[in-house]
């Protein structure tokens, strides 16, 4: 079992190839369509965490205040594709090198991925549970009152979080596409077969 | 006759959908684990199978899209609460979202404002059948946005006829990838108007997984379509694999000479469903 460990060293992170799997130990923070948009606005010096050291996380979880302390109750990824408009700009500005989400992104983030020696890695679309029971502690929380429960910065300390499975790295391999491909020539075969 | 305990089982029922699947689901997933080849694939079925564990175990909602709260009744025209089922409903739905919890997922088109409850204009949705008798069973399915994002109509030419709905099942799977989180379990509503064939196609969702169609054509087309998607290679969450659909239901309506409506609605891997029966007593019982 391979476990990343935030910070995240670079060189880690250029060698991992589609179909590895992969667990993190450390911080991951969420970010969905309203976060990227927002820290892309800011200028450098309002940026409350250094976005390059952590793993990013597409996800807007269910989460709720017991005793002031946050706990959350299921957080699994969110759509990546939407972000798709923001990610490229996200990954050239702020270094980021793990992006974990579902469905796979296009070819601006492939790119990015290729110029900036980073990875997109699914984690199991609907797998909320099982990622709430890494989370150990929520450790902070950015533009929440502006952004909202699911959309804010939510700054996860995980233990063993995972697995995330490398579909898009940086060599320019995306299995995402790969299938797609597969897909639409099994397609025409089969509509012959109707 | 007791509203309250109702509302305590209605509760029960929604706790109980969104912490875990139907069995016939996991036991479909399981099996997939064995048939599918690739590395790649077996990670997302083994985590899936492994979160699935963890929310029942722990009561956790195993995905932290709660869904949509909707209901499908089948109630007696002398069941006695019939006039205050919706009422019921919905404070039920209110005392799960903060019990639970549930992540709030009813939001206003118009303002933009969550009502941070689970209820709004129209929701919880509630679909209702009115037959004879003083019963009620009401199905509790909290649908997810992910897969409900991935629901189609398509006003079909008629004369494509049945090879043409088979054409526009198989090209919107494909192009739904990993999208509405595969293996899903496709419900198709067939003919009836533009509402009709979408609402039967999620009201098909509701036969449990593996369960065919009575009709033997129907049963034989939801074989056909079944073998085919799986031969489409989309796989689990949509890294490529043999396991793309768990199931595939049909529902029919007939329908105007000149449409053909054919409505496609997914429902995601995390297939939650309970079913609340109530007799005219107002004693309720949870089933899944």
């Amino acid at each position: 079992m391979k476990v990343l460990e935030t910070p995240i060293d670079p060189e880690e992170v250029r060698e991992l190839r589609v179909g590895d799997a992969f667990y993190i130990t450390g911080i991951i923070f969420t970010a969905r369509d309203a976060a990227h948009e927002k820290l892309l606005g800011l200028d450098d010096g309002e940026v409350p965490f250094d976005p390059s050291k952590y793993a990013m996380f597409h996800c807007g979880p269910a989460i709720h205040r017991v005793d002031g302390e946050w706990q959350v109750v299921s957080a699994g990824p969110t759509t990546s594709i939407r972000m798709e408009i923001f990610e490229d700009d996200f990954i050239e500005r702020f270094g980021t090198r793990i992006i974990i989400g579902k469905g796979g992104m296009g070819d601006r983030t492939l790119t990015a991925l290729q110029k900036h020696g980073a990875v997109y890695a699914q984690y199991t679309g609907g797998a909320g549970a099982l990622m709430a029971n890494a989370i150990e502690k929520v450790e902070d929380v950015y533009f929440l009152d502006e952004l909202g429960i699911p959309e804010a910065f939510w700054m996860f300390r995980v233990n063993e979080a995972g697995p995330f499975l490398v579909t898009m790295d940086s060599a320019g391999n995306s299995i995402h596409a790969d299938v797609a491909a597969r897909v639409q020539k099994n397609l025409e075969q089969l509509k012959r077969e109707l | 006759m007791s509203n309250t305990s109702l509302e305590n089982q209605l509760v029960a029922a929604i706790k109980q959908a969104v912490t875990s699947v139907t069995p016939e689901t996991q036991e479909q997933l399981r099996a997939a684990v064995d048939t599918e080849k690739s590395d790649a694939s077996r990670v997302q079925l083994n985590a899936i199978l492994e979160n699935i564990d963890v929310g029942t175990s722990e009561s956790r909602p195993i995905c932290q899209d709660t869904g949509t709260p909707t209901f499908f009744i089948r109630a007696g025209s002398d069941f006695p609460m019939l006039g205050q089922l919706r009422d019921t409903i919905t404070r039920a739905v209110r005392r799960a979202t903060t019990e639970i919890p549930l992540r709030p997922n009813a939001v206003d088109p118009i303002t933009h404002e969550n009502s941070n409850d689970n209820t709004g204009r129209h929701v919880p949705v509630i679909h209702w059948d009115i037959v004879d008798g003083d019963e009620a069973v009401i199905h509790v399915i909290p649908k997810g946005g992910g897969s409900e994002n991935m629901s189609k109509l398509v006003m079909m030419t008629p004369g494509r006829g049945l090879k043409g709905v088979k054409e526009i099942v198989l090209e919107h799977v494909a192009a739904m990838e990993g999208k509405a989180c595969p293996p899903t379990i496709i419900g198709i509503g067939l003919g009836g108007g533009s509402d009709l064939a979408l609402q039967l196609a999620k009201k098909a969702l509701l036969r449990p997984v593996g369960e065919r169609h009575p009709e033997p054509e129907v049963a034989a087309m939801e074989e056909e379509l079944l073998e085919k998607i799986n031969r489409l290679g989309v796989g689990p969450m949509g890294v490529g694999g043999a396991t793309t659909v768990m199931d595939v239901k049909i529902e029919y309506a007939h329908r105007h000479p000149a449409s053909f409506p054919v409505g496609i609605v997914p429902q995601c891997w995390a297939n939650r469903q309970t079913t609340v029966h109530v007799d005219a007593e107002g004693t309720a019982e949870v089933t899944q």
